[in-house]
């Protein structure tokens, strides 16, 4: 009828080049996705130095502000503490998983990557993946730390890199609690705000700074059993010696049960987010 | 003659989309031809944004269907996002990242070869006056460039369809006529594109037909002069020292049409109908009344008029 509908009819083909489906596109997407979160690190270098920022402050509290009221039997304070502030450390360092993704969410750029050929779990996989190299060096860097004031190892390397290991496996089954409070909210200072009252808890409600043979009873049921604790007592064991097989087992089991109720909903929250 | 007619390029057959008891659209149906633009026109909360979202398979709809480029969006999303491209209020890019960076990401996660990722980048960088600040953060662009940028990452794969969610709303006039002078360029190429816009202007400037959707229905759909012969006319606004000045001039100009509104004690409105002669005219007998006119202003039609003709309501 008009000089426009002789033109050729649309194809509507995929662009050339790019393939689809499979899981080694899984793995390439995300780290693709891993490689962005890292590049976004090294361009606000001030996170990575308020992650260290804060344990460092808590280790000179301890260490030297309440340490000298604080008897632990037949350890030195220091080498007591230090396990705990490791795993403070990879707690606190988890709420970057929610500021993160909240911050995607919050941008629209978690739409556009809705709106991707590429695969769904690598937006949640690459996040969680580059946090948790993050907080790998992190916790390195508060080992060594530790050792300027004063914490000395009693095993061998191995078992402190096993140590290490529990830690970081600590902090990816938190990562998956962060991930479903990090989509639950609209921008980062909100993820934020509703990490604290999650943590606090966590942390302070433990052994990781005091014998919780030293709180109310009902305290001291909740402190003993907690995963924040069983992961602290974990790394004593690798780390300055003594029976290991019970503690390991236990942190281990509380971030296989974390990680087995929380990523089904994080991954559901993502979906609808 | 009798071609038998292309697959359109979109089609939203009876969407509905619940949340909860929020009803975001309530049976939408429209379809834009392969190589033409549908400028999607509403105001805040008619549920524009929320059918981009179904069409990108973001959302799957409550009831209904939609097809992109001929695949049903439900049934097989990873093939319509192939096919897509997303730009505008809601798509975004990463603030840490520079520009380059935004674009090669977006190319290595439709699956382009790492190369082909850069070389598109690139490409792209320098087509849309981004390439001497290609290599900053985002977070240091101006508005047009992030809107820009973002209307660049939608490109990479050059979809054959383009969806734009209100891809000007916030801009300066000049950054505004910049896009849409890009957007103008792809559609002249044969890009089939889908725009949302609060911005009648903007409809008029780019879409070859409009729909007018309200509360998550469509109130009216037609070509821009289709629609705009539903707006009514210019108007002048004339406004009086006191209610008895603008009561006599009522009466004055009751021939040229003139009304005063509804709530109003001291404004007559008067349909432009002759041009300019018509202000003449009247003016020329208020002066032999002795009606004194404190003030005069030109009202254009406005979306908001298009609403209160649609629909009876405000679009604000």
């Amino acid at each position: 009828m008009t000089a426009s509908s002789t033109a050729t009819a649309p194809t509507f083909a995929p662009p050339p080049g790019t393939a689809d489906g499979g899981i080694l596109w899984a793995v390439r997407d995300t780290l693709a996705m891993t490689g962005r979160n890292l590049t976004a690190m090294r361009r606000v270098p001030q996170v990575l130095v308020f992650s260290l920022v804060q344990p460092v402050i808590f280790v000179f509290m301890f260490r030297y502000v309440f340490g000298g009221a604080i008897q632990i039997p037949g350890r030195s304070y220091v080498d007591y503490l230090m396990p705990g502030i490791f795993a403070q450390t990879v707690s606190f360092g988890a709420i970057n998983t929610a500021v993160g993704l909240a911050e995607d969410k919050g941008t629209g750029l978690l739409e556009r990557l809705r709106s991707l050929p590429m695969s769904r779990a690598a937006v949640l996989g690459g996040r969680v993946l580059a946090d948790t190299l993050r907080n790998t060096v992190i916790v390195v860097l508060m080992v060594l730390i530790g050792l300027l004031v004063g914490f000395r190892t009693h095993t061998n390397l191995l078992a402190v890199l096993a140590g290490i290991g529990v830690l970081v496996f600590f902090g990816v089954a938190l990562a998956s609690i962060f991930v479903f409070i990090g989509l639950s909210v609209t921008n980062g200072e909100a993820a934020q705000a509703a990490a604290f009252p999650l943590l606090a808890p966590l942390t302070f409600a433990s052994s990781a700074f005091v014998d919780p043979a030293t709180m109310p009873d009902w305290l001291e049921w909740w402190a003993r059993r907690q995963p924040l604790s069983k992961t602290t007592e974990a790394v004593r064991a690798l780390m300055l010696g003594g029976p290991t097989a019970g503690p390991v087992t236990a942190s281990i089991v509380w971030s296989l049960a974390i990680l087995a109720v929380m990523s089904p909903l994080a991954i559901a929250k993502y979906r609808r987010a | 003659m009798s071609t038998s007619s292309p697959t359109p390029a979109i089609v939203a057959d009876g969407l509905v989309m619940h949340f909860g008891d929020v009803h975001a659209l309530q049976g939408v149906s429209f379809d834009v031809p392969s190589g033409s633009v549908l400028g999607l026109l509403g105001p805040n909360g008619a549920g524009k944004t929320t059918a981009v979202r179904i069409l990108t398979t973001i959302l799957r709809p409550t009831r209904g269907r939609a097809e992109v480029a001929g695949i049903d969006v439900v049934a097989h999303p990873n093939d319509v996002r192939r096919r897509i491209g997303l730009a505008g209020q809601y798509a975004a890019v990463d603030e840490n990242l520079t520009g380059r960076e935004n674009l090669t990401l977006v190319g290595r996660l439709n699956h382009l070869a790492t190369g082909d990722a850069r070389r598109r980048a690139a490409e792209l960088l320098e087509q849309f006056h981004l390439s001497d600040a290609a290599n900053r953060p985002v977070r240091t662009y101006s508005g047009g460039m992030r809107r820009r940028l973002d209307l660049a990452a939608a490109l990479v794969t050059h979809p054959p369809v383009l969806l734009l969610d209100e891809p000007t709303t916030g801009l300066d006039p000049a950054s505004r006529q910049d896009l849409w002078d890009v957007i103008g360029t792809l559609v002249s190429d044969g890009t089939t594109v889908l725009l949302t816009t609060q911005y009648l202007e903007e409809a008029d400037r780019l879409a070859d037909r409009i729909v007018v959707i309200d509360h998550g229905l469509v109130v009216a759909e037609g070509t821009a002069a289709q629609l705009k012969s539903r707006l009514g006319e210019t108007t002048v606004v004339l406004s009086f020292h006191d209610p008895a000045a603008a009561a006599d001039a009522v009466g004055a100009l009751v021939d040229f049409g003139a009304s005063r509104p509804v709530g109003e004690q001291v404004v007559v409105h008067l349909p432009l109908r002759g041009g300019a002669g018509t202000v003449r005219d009247a003016l020329n007998l208020l002066h032999d009344r002795s009606i004194d006119v404190g003030r005069i202003d030109l009202h254009e039609p406005t979306l908001d008029d298009v609403f209160i003709s649609l629909t009876g309501s405000s679009a604000s």
